[in-house]
C-alpha cells in the first residue's frame, strides 16, 4: 500500500469508531515450584494472576493511559495488546478483529503491523550491531512497504528527520547517541511500519525531565499528524495528565477507576486514585507535608480477598472483605469498581 | 559573621578523570556548605557530576576519578586528604550514605540483623546484645512493623520500600551527622516515595542531621529541601533557598528545567523544551557551557565563564544578571 492510501484511509476512518475493545482479559503466569517439589511439598500450582479481568475501549486519535505502582500489571496489558503475550481468557478486538483467539499471532500479520510498540529503555531495545538506518528500515523491509533500496534509504532519512535527527544519523550504531536521541531512534523505527496504533510502555521513565520533555512533546506532533492512537502505560502521573484522552488506574491487575483525564484528576473517586493523587510531589506548594500513604502493594500471588484494595484502604468495611466490586459507571461517564462509592458512602 | 558553623563545607571541587585521550573534568570548581539540621537538593541532568560530588564527599571516589583541587571540611576538619583507614572511621560514623538501589546495598547473603549489628559495633563499643537492641530500635525508628522478628529475615524478604527503610535504618547506626542520600527513592514508587521523604524530613529535624539529597527529581528536591543547588555540566548553575529556586528560577537553565516538568492540573498544550541535549564532558564549550543551548545569550557567555554570584538570596552564574547589576549601577 502507497504512503498516500494509507493517509486517504486513515482520515476516512477517523471519528468515534473504536479501534481497541477489551473486554474481561486476563492473564496468569504459573510460577509453580518444579512437579516433584509440589509432590513432595504437597503444595498446589501457583499463579500470578498479572492481569485479572480487565476492560476499557479506546477510540481513534485518543490516548488511553494506564497507571499504577510497579507490579499491578500495566506492562503485561501492554504486552497483551501487541500480541507479546497470550491471553489466558477474555478478548481483545482491534478494528473489529479478535485478537484473543489466535494461537499464534503471526497468522493475523495485516493486523499486527498496525500495531507498533516503543519500550522503556533505549539502550536495551536497539541492537547494537546494526547501524541505525538498518533498524529504522528493518519494518520496511519486513513488510516489503517499499522494494526499492535507494527508495528505502530515502524513508529512513525522511524518518530520522522527522523525530529531530539528521538522515547522516543513520550511518552511526546506537552507542553514538544519548538516552533521550535513543528513544527518537526507537520511535522512528515504530513510524517506520505505518502503524495506526503505538503501545508506548514507559517510554520517557529512563530519561531526563528535559530530555523527557522533548519526547513527549514529539510524540503529542506525530499524533496529530498522521492520527495515532496510543496506549500510554506510566507510573509518573504528571506525564499522564500531560499527554492522555482517558485514564486507567490499575491496582493488582485489576481496573479500580477509568474516566476522561479531566474527570479522574478533578474528581477521583476511587480511595487508590486518591491515594495516588495525594502522593505526587508538588511543586507549587513547597514544603507542604503530604498524607503519607500507608502499607505496600500486596504480592499478586496472594491477593487479598474481596477489593484487592482493602488492607490499605481507609473506608474499607466487612463487605470489601469478601466480596470483590464490580465496575460501575457513573453519570459523568467514570468508571469505578468501589463498594464505598457504590453504597455512597464516600463522594 | 555566622554564628554557626557550617557542619559541611566544600570549596573550589575539581574532580577529574585522566583518559588516554586527554584529561576529562567531571566536576569543575564548585563550592557549598551544609548547616546542621539542613535538607540540601542537589538536582541535574544524568552526568551533571551530581553524584560523583557526593561520592568524593564519602571519599568513595572510584578511580581513575581524583580531587584534582580544593578542600573539603567537616565540622572544620579537612577531610578530602585523609589516608584510607581514617577516611573509613569516619564513613559510617560521621557521615552516613545512602544509594539509589537498595538491593546493592545490603549483602544478600546475611541477615538485616547481622549487618545492623555489625556496623554498630565497628562504630561504638555496645555489646552483642545491646548492639542488636539499637538495631531493633532503630528499625523500630524508621517505621518497619514486627522489628522483633524482621531483624532476623533475609534482605531478598523485605519489599522494595522496606529495604530502603533497612538501609536508612543501616545509616544512621552510629548517628552521623551527614547523610549523603544519592537518589533514595528513584527506585521506588510514588506512595513509597512519600513516606521515606516523609521519614527523612522527620529525622533531620529529630537530630539535627544534615542531609545531602542529590536526585534529578525535582518534585522530591520540593517537597524534602530546604535549599537546592541546580547543576549543569560539572558545574553549580544556582544555588539558592528551594522557593526561588523552583518558583522564580533566574539562571535560563534552571528556567527551561522547571518548564520541562509536567504538572498535574497545568494543562499546556506543548511542555517548554531546552533543545539539544548536555555536552559531553569532552566537548564542554568555551564561556558558559550553556551557552549553545540558552535562548538568551550573548556574546560574553561565548567568551567568558561565569562565577556565582549572589542575586536576591541566591546565587547565580549567569552573565545576564551581571549585566543588569551594571545597568543599576549606572542608573544610581
Amino acid at each position: 500500500m502507497t504512503e498516500q492510501a494509507v493517509r486517504t484511509r486513515r482520515t476516512v476512518a477517523s471519528g468515534d469508531e473504536t479501534v481497541l475493545h477489551v473486554d474481561e482479559l486476563v492473564r496468569y503466569f504459573d510460577v509453580s515450584p518444579p512437579f516433584l517439589n509440589r509432590v513432595i511439598e504437597r503444595s498446589g500450582r501457583q499463579l500470578v494472576k498479572a492481569v485479572d479481568g480487565i476492560s476499557f475501549d479506546i477510540k481513534r486519535g485518543e490516548t488511553f493511559s494506564l497507571v499504577g505502582e510497579s507490579g499491578c500489571g500495566k506492562s503485561t496489558v501492554a504486552r497483551l495488546v501487541v500480541g507479546l503475550y497470550q491471553p489466558t481468557a477474555g478478548s481483545l478486538m482491534f478494528e473489529g478483529t479478535e485478537l484473543a483467539d489466535h494461537k499464534d499471532r503471526l497468522r493475523v500479520p495485516e493486523i499486527q503491523s498496525r500495531m507498533q510498540m516503543i519500550f522503556q529503555d533505549p539502550y536495551a531495545s536497539l541492537n547494537p550491531r546494526w547501524r541505525v538506518s538498518d533498524i529504522i528500515a528493518e519494518p520496511i523491509t519486513a513488510r516489503r512497504l517499499i522494494s526499492d533500496r535507494p527508495q528505502v534509504k530515502q524513508r529512513v532519512g525522511e524518518l530520522l528527520t522527522q523525530v529531530g535527527l539528521s538522515p547522516a544519523d543513520g550511518e552511526k550504531y546506537p552507542h553514538e547517541f544519548s538516552g533521550g536521541q535513543r528513544q527518537r531512534i526507537s520511535i522512528a523505527r515504530a513510524l517506520a511500519g505505518e502503524p495506526e496504533f503505538l503501545v508506548c510502555d514507559e517510554p520517557t521513565s529512563a530519561l531526563d525531565v528535559s530530555v523527557q520533555a522533548q519526547i513527549l512533546n514529539l510524540m503529542k506532533e506525530l499524533q496529530l499528524t498522521y492520527n495515532l492512537t496510543y496506549l500510554f502505560i506510566s507510573h509518573d502521573l504528571a506525564v499522564v495528565y500531560h499527554v492522555s484522552t482517558k485514564v486507567g488506574v490499575m491496582y493488582l491487575g485489576r481496573l479500580v477507576e477509568w474516566a476522561d483525564k479531566k474527570t479522574l484528576f478533578e474528581k477521583p473517586r476511587h480511595p487508590y486514585t486518591r491515594m495516588l493523587l495525594d502522593a505526587i510531589p508538588d511543586l507549587e506548594m513547597t514544603g507542604r507535608a503530604r498524607t503519607p500513604v500507608a502499607g505496600e502493594v500486596p504480592s499478586p500471588i496472594n491477593p487479598p480477598s474481596g477489593c484487592p484494595f482493602h488492607p490499605r484502604c481507609p473506608h474499607a468495611e466487612d463487605r470489601c472483605t469478601r466480596e470483590r466490586p464490580t465496575a460501575l459507571e457513573l453519570n459523568d461517564g467514570a468508571h469505578v469498581a468501589c463498594h464505598a462509592v457504590e453504597e455512597n458512602r464516600i463522594s | 559573621m555566622e554564628a554557626d558553623q557550617p557542619l559541611l563545607q566544600v570549596n573550589n571541587l575539581r574532580i577529574e578523570f585522566p583518559t588516554r585521550r586527554g584529561t576529562l573534568v567531571a566536576v569543575d570548581d564548585i563550592s557549598f556548605h551544609i548547616d546542621p539540621g539542613e535538607i540540601l537538593g542537589v538536582v541535574g541532568e544524568s552526568g551533571a557530576g551530581k553524584s560523583l560530588t557526593g561520592a568524593s564527599i564519602i571519599g568513595l571516589l572510584e578511580p581513575p576519578g581524583r580531587i584534582a583541587a580544593g578542600e573539603i571540611y567537616l565540622e572544620g576538619k579537612r577531610i578530602d586528604n585523609l589516608p584510607y583507614e581514617k577516611m573509613r572511621r569516619i564513613r559510617g560514623q560521621e557521615i552516613g550514605a545512602i544509594f539509589q538501589d537498595p538491593l546493592t546495598s545490603l549483602n544478600p547473603l546475611y541477615r538485616v540483623g547481622y549487618q545492623l549489628v555489625e556496623t554498630i559495633r565497628t562504630h561504638t563499643d555496645l555489646s552483642e546484645s545491646q548492639a542488636r537492641k539499637r538495631a531493633i530500635d532503630l528499625l523500630k525508628e524508621v517505621g518497619i512493623p514486627g522489628a522483633e522478628e524482621r531483624i532476623d529475615h533475609f534482605p531478598h524478604q523485605f519489599s522494595g520500600g522496606m529495604r530502603q527503610r533497612v538501609v536508612i535504618a543501616l545509616a544512621l547506626c552510629a548517628e552521623p551527622r551527614l547523610i549523603i542520600a544519592d537518589e533514595p527513592t528513584t527506585a521506588l514508587d510514588v506512595s513509597i516515595q512519600a513516606q521515606i521523604i516523609t521519614l527523612l524530613k522527620r529525622l533531620c529535624r529529630e537530630h539535627r542531621t544534615a542531609v545531602m539529597l542529590v536526585t534529578h527529581d525535582m518534585g522530591v528536591i520540593a517537597e524534602a529541601a530546604q535549599r537546592v543547588a541546580v547543576m549543569y555540566a560539572g558545574r553549580i548553575a544556582e544555588i539558592g533557598p528551594v522557593q526561588d529556586v523552583v518558583k522564580r528560577a533566574k539562571h535560563p537553565y534552571t528556567h527551561g528545567l522547571m518548564g520541562s516538568i509536567p504538572h498535574v492540573g497545568h494543562a499546556a498544550e506543548k511542555l517548554t523544551q531546552i533543545d539539544g541535549s548536555m555536552p559531553r564532558l569532552t566537548e564542554i564549550p568555551q564561556g558558559c557551557a550553556f551557552n549553545p543551548r540558552c535562548t538568551r545569550v550573548f556574546d560574553r557567555c561565548r567568551a567568558e565563564r561565569p562565577d556565582l554570584q549572589p542575586v536576591d538570596g541566591s546565587e547565580v552564574a549567569c552573565w545576564l544578571f551581571e549585566e543588569e547589576e551594571k545597568k543599576v549601577g549606572y542608573g544610581d
